[in-house]
């Protein structure tokens, strides 16, 4: 395959429609897990409440539950007779069979990353700190912004790249709550997949060069803005 | 300002760490709560800070009662043990912090707060370290910046918990005579932790000897070293055993002090 | 120090939130996790037995499910056996031993996890498919990788290399060479060394990789979509049955197959928690010692 043939068939609408979707839900879902996943290792290290125990160790079921069936049970609970789905459906709100499905099937996949590389580093953080802080005259959520999520801030981030890289390649969870539209629900590994199955060993390889290439840049900046922070604060306490 | 603390009890599950505690602490001294580890000087200091929480009793701030204060609105400056400098602060900014956390309307222009931020690093004689980060200072820097730190918000109160305890010998001892001639300059009513007889003796107006949560001793150093008032202080400040008291007089003399004959009674008490 | 101990665990009141804020935290957390894997967990058995215990089990004893069930087995019973020999191969020499191209074998173990399922399948069809690289080769010698079990079994290899790998690495260095020079100071050989040093010093976070290597391996779905071929009863992992079953409308028998999938999870989570609560209590502490 040469140069032109490459371009043409990573140009390809389809193509460009199905890139743009995989990376831009997986940008999302990578979102909603730095936001929760962070709420969710707080809760767990900082306050107690019944079944604690219990909860800290579903949060990794993602990881043990094979994608198929992640894949069919949110299908199930998401498409318009289902027990979530049914319930938004009135309001005219689709989430199976749409990019919005997408986003939900990738935010469950890359759950335990935030919490996992979060929790440990908040368990550790030195209660001084924020001791510290509040002689200082600092509230709560000045505490919060100022010296805990800087203090947490690379960890966050690893999170984030991690379920961000897990979204980006997820196939399993994602092909039965997609949909499957060219052009509107139809995700890049779901495409080379249909291109494998006609024999497009080309094109199908031409699109995971490209998403291996994107995801290898996203890496890397993340990479690049975490040795960032890290030389600023230094090392050692 | 003088604190006053009357009556404290604090237990921490069946552990009692300080039991009935009252004391006075006189405007602008600077005092030492002495004693072994686990003996409750630390809760002391902390409940005094309102970072924890007494179970009975009162802490009075210039005569008013100051129990229900949060520890932002006591305005204590508290120096932590391990100093917790926040890492990812330059020094300019950490000593800033105090500053910059105020509400809008009290909160100085940025140029006040560089002109404050600036005098501080002044005083504690590190205005070259600005813009360094606390993992690029040494202990006896971070001490220090821990100070001018806590000395930014204009504290009423100085509250020093074990100051020296995680320094070397050479810089421990420069650094507490450094302390008490910064005292001598603030005149902040002050209080320090330690478990170590020769620095509170060397350093401090007053020292409070504790045991198991009790207050054994209240006194000068020279009162305590002259009048040992329980077998504990006697033992605890090595009166007896290869007791050099005469350095230890010496000491204290070296800090101005006058002290007369400690003899042989003194040895066997 | 005792004092010490209950400062240390109990966070006072100046670091703590209000209980309103607090209820609410909690309550927003645990609605997040409800909506995001309770529910859904919850779904599977709900859709499994909603036809009756009957459906149900006749789903699970079914000659297609029954063969992907024996070819999931398979599959997992080569691949965690391989990759424990590989992990700890690969472990013990990044961990205690310095050489060229380190750096380089410590991405390569990571790649499995930096690269879609979907794209590792990809390389197998490239490699061994009709038109691949070893594909005329393969055809001449009538030996069949791809759409065949040894392709599903070289796919799942390759998707858990890193779990074994990646859970002793960091083990094995911190522990440091000590007990093994001793050991052979003492006149041990290498393999001695290994077996009675090396090896039960690392023996929870052995388990602990082999544990979440098994259940990557019973329950991979894209890699091994690309490779299968999906021949009914004949090259059907218990996964890949499940989607059939989906896509042909069957959703109890579906939902009957991932059910046992999800048993599978369910056990595999235990049987974490199990192994951490014995790994918080040894080999975590190494690690914090060394690392002090």
């Amino acid at each position: 395959m040469g140069w032109p043939a490459f371009w043409e068939a990573v140009t390809a609408p389809r193509v460009v429609a199905s890139l743009r979707l995989t990376f831009g839900a997986s940008l999302i879902a990578a979102s909603i897990n730095a936001v929760f996943g962070l709420l969710v290792a707080w809760v767990l290290v900082r306050y107690d409440f019944f079944g604690k125990k219990l909860v800290d160790a579903l949060v990794d079921l993602p990881f043990a539950l094979p994608t198929a069936v992640a894949g069919i049970a949110l299908t199930a609970l998401y498409a318009g007779n289902g027990l979530i789905g049914g319930l938004l459906e009135p309001y005219g709100i689709k989430v199976a069979f749409t990019p919005v499905g997408i986003t939900v099937a990738l935010t469950f996949i890359g759950l335990p990353f935030v919490v996992r590389t979060v929790q440990p580093v908040l368990e550790d953080l030195e209660l001084e700190l924020e001791e510290a802080a509040a002689c200082l005259g600092a509230s709560r959520l000045q505490t919060f912004q100022r010296v805990i999520l800087p203090a947490i801030g690379p960890a966050l981030l690893t999170g984030f790249a991690l379920a961000l890289a897990r979204a980006i390649g997820e196939y399993g969870s994602v092909v039965f709550i997609a949909g499957n539209m060219p052009m509107i629900s139809e995700i890049a590994p779901l495409l080379i997949i249909t291109k494998l199955e006609q024999y497009d060993y080309a094109g199908a390889t031409a699109i995971a060069v490209v998403m291996l290439i994107i995801s290898f840049v996203l890496l890397f900046a993340i990479n690049a803005l975490q040795w960032w922070s890290r030389r600023r604060s230094g090392k050692g306490d | 300002m003088s604190i006053e603390v009357g009556n404290i009890n604090k237990q921490f599950g069946s552990f009692k760490a300080l039991d009935d505690v009252s004391l006075v602490f006189p405007s602008g001294e600077l005092v030492a709560l002495l004693g072994p580890s686990g003996c409750g000087k630390t809760t002391l200091l902390r409940i005094i800070a309102g970072l924890e929480k007494q179970d009975s009793g009162k802490v009075l701030f210039h005569g008013e009662d100051a129990s229900a204060r949060h520890v932002r609105e006591r305005q204590v400056g508290f120096v932590f043990q391990h100093y917790a400098l926040f890492r990812h602060m330059s020094v300019f900014e950490n000593i800033a912090f105090g500053l910059r956390v105020r509400p809008r309307a009290t909160r100085p222009a940025e140029a006040d707060i560089r002109r404050k931020v600036h005098e501080l690093l002044d005083l504690v004689q590190l205005d070259w370290l600005a813009d360094r980060y606390p993992a690029q200072l040494s202990g006896g820097q971070r001490q220090r910046i821990a100070l001018a730190r806590a000395l930014a918000v204009e504290p009423q109160v100085l509250l020093l918990d074990e100051p020296f305890g995680a320094l070397d010998a050479k810089v421990r001892k420069d650094l507490r005579r450094w302390l008490r001639r910064l005292h001598d300059e603030l005149h902040i009513t002050s209080i320090f932790v330690t478990h170590d007889q020769e620095e509170a003796l060397e350093v401090a107006d007053r020292v409070v000897l504790v045991n198991h949560g009790r207050v054994e001793q209240v006194g000068t150093p020279q009162e305590v070293v002259e009048q040992p008032a329980t077998p504990f202080v006697a033992d605890f400040l090595d009166l007896h055993d290869h007791g050099p008291a005469w350095l230890i007089q010496a000491k204290i003399r070296h800090r101005g002090f006058v002290l007369h004959a400690v003899d042989q009674e003194l040895r066997t008490a | 120090m005792t004092a010490a101990i209950a400062l240390s665990t109990a966070r006072s009141a100046s670091t703590e939130e209000p209980p309103w804020v607090r209820w609410c935290l909690i309550f927003l957390a645990l609605s997040f996790l409800t909506l995001f894997l309770f529910v859904p967990l919850a779904t599977v058995f709900h859709q499994a037995l909603k036809k009756g215990v009957a459906v149900y089990l006749n789903a699970i004893a079914e000659a297609d499910a029954l063969s992907a069930i024996r070819l999931t087995l398979i599959a997992a019973a080569i691949s965690v056996p391989a990759n424990l020999v590989f992990g700890v191969a690969a472990a013990w020499a990044i961990a205690k031993f310095e050489f060229r191209g380190k750096s380089l074998l410590l991405t390569l173990i990571d790649l499995p996890f930096a690269v879609s399922p979907v794209i590792s399948g990809l390389i197998y069809v490239l490699m061994f498919g009709a038109q691949g690289w070893f594909g005329p080769w393969l055809q001449a010698n009538d030996i069949h990788i791809l759409f065949a079990v040894p392709g599903i079994v070289l796919a799942t290899v390759f998707v858990t290399f890193p779990f074994v790998a990646r859970e002793l690495i960091p083990l094995m260095q911190a522990q440091g060479n000590d007990e093994e020079e001793a050991a052979i100071s003492l006149g041990a050989s290498g393999w001695q060394t290994l077996w009675r040093v090396t090896l039960p010093n690392v023996k929870w976070g052995l388990l602990y990789g082999v544990i979440l290597c098994n259940a990557r391996a019973m329950g991979e779905f894209g890699a091994v979509s690309v490779v299968s071929g999906h021949i009914r009863g004949m090259t059907n992992t218990l996964p890949l049955h499940v989607e059939i079953l989906y896509n042909e409308y069957n959703f109890a028998a579906a939902f009957a197959v991932a059910s046992i999938l999800a048993l599978l999870a369910l056990v595999t989570l235990a049987a974490k928690t199990y192994v951490e609560w014995h790994f918080g209590h040894d080999e975590r502490t190494i690690i914090q010692e060394h690392a002090a």
